[in-house]
């Protein structure tokens, strides 16, 4: 396998808060790599380095073997990195589809202005269709300002898709969405993944992440803490104690009130 | 619990210019429990707790509140009466310290003694409130941010705690330690409305379970029936029981039942 993003040593101080400090991540190609750890634990501030929006104070970021880091957001992805946020950027003055339809502009040139007519078509088709993925085509005309949170994270993760970049970063894809599209979410990487798409994915939800990843690395206080296959990272020690909490996450205090 | 109910939602409807999205909502909220509600993204659960704070502006229907009707009634009104409501974004202030924050929470009280009591008894159920009291609210985590907003929103004594997806971005540790947290306010008698994409561990710390779906009550039970409900675990709680359930069956394939 080639390493698709290869972060070696990064470091990133914002004022006295020391957010990475000797930070290393590769993201495999054809891979979904996830990327969990405490809050505060510098997960989202090394997905901003790695996509130009935080510039290190030491440490390099390659993608696919060129140097990208001190590259600007809209180079990385031109590139081919798309990223979602944990809260969500989308344009709320225009509609639903038009957000779709600005994401699929990243191929844009002086040519593509003389064939737009002919090729909105199909652009218009494929946004829906990822609308109708995460469940809200029937919103599409809506201004985007008017989506529920929820709907909003649902946006831009269709957003992102209908880009096609060749590795896709998803920032908590899962928080604040219903159990059963999250699920639905899980399957439609499966699936993409299947066909060679590579994805980076910051999440929370444990089940999500250990069910879907083929590799884990913990972050703890800045740093990379572990990394390896699923199974052995849930049973690390070091990970119980510093995120996990110690026995299995997904029954807190049920016996309290209904047992 | 006592049989009382001390918010009744009546026939409500509501939206924001571009049509409802409360769609004649019906139910009871038992005096003293946790009542908990889950739906799929854009069902109108945020806009429901809005409309119970007063922050949207039913179009018809009422919302009874311990037989006071609140439809019409300003936001500060409806703190007077005892409901306060945690948002889903953090809404602490960044550049006040903690105890500046929780101290606001009280800006409604004239009587300085009340507050400094109120401020003990904060500290007491959250000892954050003391640990952090001179730092900068935006210098901590997202967990504990949501601690400090819960702190912040008992110093106006409430009956009614509101809070809108309390554990979204958390990680599992910080998750476990919200929902204690929840329960603690609630075992201090303060009856606890909240909406929650977490839902399967939220629906076990709740005695009541409400799922909302298209702006109408789709199901009104104990949080087991809820949890137990087959077509709810399908279609909104990531599938059905992995489990074996050794709860009680609950009535099966009806549309709608009353709490």
């Amino acid at each position: 396998m080639t390493t698709l993003i290869n972060a070696q040593g990064v470091s990133k101080a914002f004022g006295g808060v020391q957010a990475l400090n000797d930070c290393s991540l590769e993201v495999e190609k054809g891979s979904i790599t996830g990327l969990i750890g405490p809050n505060g634990s510098g997960k989202t501030t090394l997905f901003n380095v790695m996509t130009g929006y935080v510039k290190p104070d030491a440490g390099t970021v390659f993608f696919d073997g060129s140097n990208i880091t001190n590259a600007r957001p809209d180079a990385v992805f031109e590139l081919g990195i798309g990223r979602t946020f944990q809260l969500t950027r989308i344009f709320s003055r225009i509609s639903v589809l038009e957000n779709m339809l600005v994401a699929t502009q990243r191929d844009d040139s002086w040519l593509r202005g003389l064939t737009r007519s002919m090729s909105s078509k199909e652009e218009v088709a494929s946004a829906m269709e990822w609308l109708d993925f995460v469940g809200i085509s029937q919103l599409a005309r809506l201004q985007a300002g008017a989506l529920s949170y929820g709907q909003r994270k649902l946006l831009e993760l269709a957003y992102v898709l209908v880009a096609d970049p060749a590795v896709i970063l998803l920032d908590e894809p899962a928080g604040g969405v219903n159990l059963t599209l999250i699920n639905g979410i899980a399957e439609k990487i499966r699936t993409l993944n299947a066909a060679g798409k590579t994805f980076l994915i910051v999440e929370h939800n444990m089940e999500f992440v250990m069910s879907l990843c083929t590799s884990v690395t913990v972050m703890h206080q800045g740093t990379d803490l572990v990394t390896g296959p699923p199974d052995s990272v849930r049973a690390n020690p070091l990970v119980l104690d510093a995120y996990l909490g110690g026995g299995d996450d997904d029954e807190p205090a049920e016996d309290v009130i209904n047992g | 619990m006592a049989d009382e109910k001390i918010l009744k939602f009546e026939g409500l409807f509501a939206g924001y210019g571009g049509g409802d999205v409360l769609k004649g909502v019906d139910f009871e909220v038992n005096h003293g429990g946790v009542t908990c509600i889950v739906g799929p993204n854009g069902s109108g659960k945020s806009t429901l707790l809005k409309a119970v704070s007063g922050l949207v502006k039913p179009r018809l229907g009422q919302i009874w509140f311990k037989g006071t009707p609140l439809v019409g009634l300003t936001p500060r009104e409806i703190l007077k009466l005892g409901i306060v409501q945690v948002p889903q974004n953090h809404s602490l202030f960044r550049e006040m310290t903690v105890e500046e924050n929780v101290v606001l929470g009280a800006f409604l009280v004239k009587d300085r003694k009340v507050i400094a009591e109120r401020m003990d008894y904060v500290r007491g159920i959250f000892p954050i409130v003391s640990e952090r009291a001179r730092d900068k609210a935006g210098s901590l985590s997202g967990g504990q941010q949501r601690l400090v907003e819960f702190a912040r929103c008992l110093m106006l004594d409430p009956e009614l705690v509101v809070l809108d997806e309390p554990s979204m971005g958390l990680d599992p540790k910080t998750l476990r330690l919200v929902f204690e947290t929840i329960q603690r306010m609630n075992s201090v008698g303060r009856t606890v409305l909240l909406v929650e994409q977490n839902a399967r561990q939220a629906l076990k710390l709740s005695h009541d379970g409400v799922v909302l779906e298209n702006g109408k009550v789709r199901l009104a039970g104990t949080g087991a029936e809820v949890l137990n409900n087959p077509e709810i675990g399908a279609l909104y709680l990531g599938g059905s029981i992995s489990a074996p359930s050794e709860a009680k069956k609950t009535a099966e394939g009806t549309g709608t039942s009353d709490a």
